[in-house]
């Protein structure tokens, strides 16, 4: 009999495992259907640049639906939750769709509601955030109004998506009010509930390192309980404060709202419990996750939503036959920093190895945790990697899954 | 290797004083810890605290983060920094003799 494989979200990871399915499973009957509530899909990581007018948002927006292999079907409605015992989907206008198999690939969703003085963001003064193709189009507004004061970004909690884009937001600003000649009556803060500028020892004494060397400053283990718009202050739950004319917030991250409609499945903010190495869903077996939805302990981020994707399609398909899943993800994870200036720094690792320095993906390849031309040509090559590579599922030679532990050199912080 | 004593056992700790081997914990230990850890007086919400901190960690092995202990443990976010200073993750999981939070990456 026909099998139908639904996949929620049409977003990075939706997209890419569809493609793969789709060429895996050539020539076979099985239907793969991914639904998403509309036909605009993001080139995330391009928000970054928006608020510098170094893209417009325009630019970075393409049809979701155009990015999906012929023979997928492709369904525009809002799930509203999934009833796991019975194997379906239910959509927001009550159409039922029944599944064999189901990715959830929902990403994660910005909650600025949870924060005090956050639940009207996008209609306040001198506070947006560049999460979202709107405020990071406000936030380029209010960059350009500047002349001069206090310039804070501040992410609120962890997890957020690449946790590495508030300061890179940092980087940015400061050669933009450079490129402006006025950095001089600029103040700039990256205030993070981190003990450090990131969550690994060895690349936090290194982006630590260019931070005050860029004259920003950082303000760790503040754990933002308001933010005070009318005020232009952050206050943390310690009673500490932080004062801004100008805010850049990451609000706190959580799983597609269905996810806690639907029994089971999430755990207490709406990520899918996942397993880490296989990617099954832990409350049943025909269900898997991938990218920003799945609770696995890495960074949420495309690039590990690409790794992720080899693997997911393979225990898929294993699942599919009857057979043991044995396909195993390790966690990898690698990002461009951008550092302004034409210059980026890369980190790559896993669940196990943190990001050391060395070159990517062997000892020829991009210099790692340090700044170069190369590695912000990479930055910029990415985009195009994404629309053309990435989310088409073609492989990559020399670039596989598992995280490469040729030309990296073991030192410790 | 550090080594604690809490409620009159000798118990192996790491460098923050996070035990090595959660199951060496007892509830009688924790009054100890807390008060090594500038927590003087354990309340009932403390103890409510503590008690889902061990309940994660028995389900999850790990412990939870200060937002999903302000989502389901009873206690918001709030007042669990009244009740744990600084960091309410960390030190309540110091105090139930579980591994530090990994925190998220
Ligand atoms: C500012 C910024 C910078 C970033 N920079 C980088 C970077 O440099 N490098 C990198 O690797 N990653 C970066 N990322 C992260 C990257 O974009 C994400 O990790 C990635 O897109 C995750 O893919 P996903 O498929 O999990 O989620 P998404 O691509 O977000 O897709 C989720 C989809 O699910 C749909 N959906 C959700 N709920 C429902 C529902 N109820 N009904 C119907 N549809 C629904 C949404 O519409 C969406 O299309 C960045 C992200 C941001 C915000």
């Amino acid at each position: 009999m026909a099998q139908r494989i639904v996949i929620l979200g049409g977003g990075t990871g939706g997209t890419l495992v569809a493609n793969r399915l789709r060429k895996s499973l050539a020539g076979e009957a099985t239907e793969i259907v991914v639904v998403d509530r509309d036909d605009r899909h993001v080139y995330q990581p391009g928000l970054l640049f928006v608020p510098f007018g170094l893209a417009t948002v325009d630019e970075i927006v393409r049809s979701r639906r155009a990015q999906l292999h012929s023979g997928i079907r492709f369904i525009e409605a809002e799930v509203d939750h999934i009833e796991v015992d019975g194997d379906r989907v239910i959509l927001a206008d009550g159409t039922v769709l029944e599944y064999d198999t189901l990715v959830v690939a929902t990403g994660a969703v910005l909650q600025p509601g949870e924060t005090e003085g956050l639940a009207d963001l996008g209609h306040l003064r001198r506070v947006h955030t560049f999460y979202e193709p709107n405020g990071a189009a406000a936030l380029g507004a209010a960059l350009s109004a500047f002349e001069g004061g206090r310039l804070v970004v501040n992410m609120i909690d962890m997890p957020i998506k690449c946790p590495v884009a508030p300061l890179e937001f940092g980087f940015l600003a400061d050669w933009y009010f450079q490129e402006r000649g006025i950095r001089d009556r600029v103040e700039l803060a990256c205030v993070t509930p981190l003990d450090s500028a990131f969550t690994k020892p060895v690349a936090s004494e290194r982006i630590g390192g260019l931070l005050s060397e860029k004259g920003i400053e950082l303000v760790t283990e503040f754990n933002t309980g308001e933010v005070d718009d009318a005020g232009g202050r952050l206050v943390s739950y310690d009673g500490r404060e932080v004062a801004f004319d100008l805010a850049a917030v990451i609000p706190l991250h959580g799983g597609a709202p269905f996810i806690t409609r639907s029994p089971g499945l999430g755990d207490a903010v709406g990520f899918v419990e996942t397993d880490q190495a296989t990617l099954q869903a832990k409350v049943k077996p025909n269900i898997f996750a991938i990218g920003d939805a799945a609770g696995v302990p890495t960074s949420k981020a495309g690039s590990v939503t690409h790794f992720e994707g080899e693997v997911l399609v393979e225990n898929l398909l294993r699942h599919l036959d009857g057979q043991p899943l044995d396909a195993s993800f390790d966690g990898h994870t690698n990002c461009f920093i951008e550092t302004g200036f034409h210059k980026a720094l890369l980190i790559d690792f896993n669940y196990d190895t943190e990001p050391l320095p060395g070159h990517f993906p062997g000892i020829a390849g991009l210099p790692l945790l340090k700044e170069s031309r190369l590695n912000h040509l990479g930055k910029l090559m990415f985009q195009w990697f994404y629309w053309h590579v990435l989310l088409p599922g073609r492989d990559v030679p020399g670039l596989g899954s598992d995280m490469p532990q040729r030309g990296k050199e073991r030192v410790s912080a | 290797m550090p080594t604690a004593t809490y409620a009159g056992h000798d118990v192996d700790v790491n460098d923050e004083g996070f035990f090595l081997d959660p199951s060496a914990w007892s509830e009688e230990m924790a009054p100890d810890i807390a008060k090594d850890a500038g927590v003087d007086e354990l309340t009932d919400r403390h103890w409510d605290v503590i008690r889902f901190m061990r309940h994660e960690y028995d389900e999850h092995g790990a412990g939870p983060t200060v937002r999903v202990l302000g989502k389901a443990s009873g206690v918001s976010v709030k007042e669990l920094y009244q009740l744990f200073p600084k960091g309410p993750a960390k030190l309540a999981a110091r105090i139930a003799g579980i591994p530090k939070p990994r925190g998220c990456i």
